[in-house]
């Protein structure tokens, strides 16, 4: 008994501490993110590895999840003579959550890993040390630019799966359930208000900052050769898609009862 | 002048440094001798700040480095360079951004001086024509030289070399080892060199100091340490596997600070 108080509180302690560890992080994030000299080049870089690179495989998922979306509901739907509500349905639900958090795991998963991986490989080897001798702030020359890029790529993203989503309803309503083109559009946007775009942008920026935050702390903080280097990428991946699936219940939750 | 007072330092409750006081004159250049794992290079990143000390302090020409704040600290940063011991380049850029980083971060000098200038530092050291090539693209020696390279790139006044030869063949070492000297003799550049190469140590060496138990317990010249009576020394000059060393009677550190507390 005493023992498992012990190790409750234990971890109790790591969590606070991991916690604060992140925080700070996240605000000298803050602070050298608006520091001067800006690097249009590493942001550009940055750009292009995380949210081009993440096209492929987001056009994929939000596609075959419109589809999903759109089948599984005209299981339903089909029975009450409700078809013309699935875009509606397949918009809807889109825009607001899948389309959100679907993309952070995506990301979280292929950003946030290669993210812990290169940052914990430059701390094994050194390079985080000589960077800090060369009198050059590893925050600000290593995760700003990823800070930066990461939260204006992933809203991005996710505005693409919204669009991608829709098609993959509109492929499967269209050629197999027989609604009509013009049906399909009007019933897709009718009911779409700009509130629904803007709650699940707003939760993708929150992603964005916790799959950063998440992936260049565990990165940084790597002890332990290539044996840590895998640790940290692994719970680089874990706790942040935790923490997105957490953050996104509570945003719900929130707007559920605000708006 | 560097001054470096009853430093402790430990890591997860293991100590590595232990009251370790050690005066680094402008000019000279200090070799400290040790086995491996005695702290060292844990030594050498606190000269730089990389490392904080648990007690004790290090005072760089009457300042304190671990009380700057951030600006003061890039600005004495700038006055270092450093040379790790796995030489640490950044496997991202070439030979000519690594050599050059500061060049390019902290000066406004064109891309066209730049690369006069790495290519300068890069002949020091005794390569050229490698700018464009990746870290991943040289053998452990080249690397290490090019680590040398960036070091001396922004003709700092302080060296930190955590063991310069290590993975050299004996004449690239001595070539390094006459580097070493040369910027001793000319820019009067004031150095640290870690290794645990006699032959360096004798040949670079002003002053040569031997790191056992967390502390110096000795410290000359080269001279006086190869005529030293301490057994500690003797043993690890003249490379011998008996002695009191690895004698298992003696008292290891984690006894010694067991006796302390
Ligand atoms: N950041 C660190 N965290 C924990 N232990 C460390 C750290 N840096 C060094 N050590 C430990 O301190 C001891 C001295 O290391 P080091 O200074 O690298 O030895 P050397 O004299 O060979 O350069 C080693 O046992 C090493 O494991
Ligand atoms: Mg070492």
């Amino acid at each position: 008994m005493k023992k498992l108080i012990e190790g409750f509180g234990r971890s109790a302690i790591g969590t606070v501490r991991y916690a604060g560890g992140v925080s700070v992080l996240f605000f000298e994030t803050l602070f050298w993110v608006a520091m001067p000299p800006f690097r249009p080049g590493q942001i550009y870089d940055q750009m292009v590895k995380i949210g081009v690179d993440s096209l492929p495989i987001a056009t994929l998922t939000a596609f075959f999840i419109g589809v999903v979306i759109a089948l599984q509901s005209a299981y339903q739907m089909i029975k009450v003579s409700a078809e013309m509500y699935i875009p509606s349905l397949v918009s809807i639900s889109m825009t607001r959550e899948i389309a959100p958090i679907l993309t952070a795991l995506v990301v979280a998963g292929r950003v946030g890993a290669s993210i812990a991986a290169e940052l914990g490989s430059m701390k094994v080897t050194e390079q985080i040390d000589a960077l800090e001798t060369l009198a050059t702030p590893p925050i600000k020359y290593l995760v700003a630019p990823r800070f930066l890029a990461l939260f204006t790529m992933l809203p991005l993203l996710t505005v693409y799966a919204d669009l991608i989503g829709i098609i993959g309803g509109y492929t499967v309503s269209v050629y197999k359930l027989g609604l009509t083109h013009s049906m399909y559009i009007k019933m897709t946007f009718q009911p779409l208000v700009l509130k629904d775009i803007f709650t699940g942008l707003f939760k993708s920026l929150i992603f964005a900052v916790i799959i950063c935050i998440v992936s260049c702390y565990e990165g940084m903080k790597v002890e332990g050769g290539a044996e840590g280097v895998g640790l940290a990428t692994t719970r680089a991946v874990v706790i942040s898609s935790m923490l997105i699936i957490t953050s996104d219940a509570l945003c719900t939750v929130i707007f559920y009862f605000v708006g | 002048m560097i001054e470096a007072t009853n430093v402790v330092k430990a890591f997860n409750n293991r100590l590595v440094l232990n009251r370790l006081s050690l005066k680094i004159e402008k000019g000279e250049t200090l070799v400290i001798i040790g086995r491996s794992g005695c702290g060292k290079s844990v030594f050498l990143k606190h000269l730089i700040g990389l490392v904080k000390p648990d007690q004790g302090e290090i005072i760089i020409d009457g300042i304190n480095v671990a009380a700057l704040t951030f600006k003061q600290m890039s600005n004495l940063r700038m006055r270092f360079g450093m040379l790790f011991q796995a030489a640490a380049l950044f496997d991202s850029m070439t030979v000519g951004e690594n050599v050059g980083f500061n060049l390019i971060e902290h000066t406004n000098l064109s891309s066209q001086a730049i690369r006069q200038r790495v290519e300068e530092s890069l002949e020091l050291v005794g390569l050229r024509g490698i700018q464009d090539l990746k870290p991943a693209e040289l053998s452990g020696g080249m690397k290490k030289r090019v680590a040398l390279a960036r070091a001396i790139c922004m003709k700092p006044e302080i060296l930190l070399y955590d063991e310069p030869t290590t993975g050299l063949d004996p004449i690239m070492a001595d070539a390094i080892n006459d580097l070493i000297v040369q910027l001793h003799d000319k820019l009067k550049v004031t150095s640290v060199v870690v290794t645990h190469d006699m032959v360096s140590a004798y040949k670079i060496g002003t002053r040569i100091a031997m790191m056992y138990q967390g502390h110096i317990v000795e410290i000359g010249t080269p001279e006086q340490i190869k005529n030293t009576s301490n057994p500690v020394v003797r043993q690890f000059i003249t490379g011998s596997a008996v002695g009191p060393i690895t004698d298992i009677n003696f008292k290891s550190l984690e006894q010694v600070e067991g006796d302390r507390k």
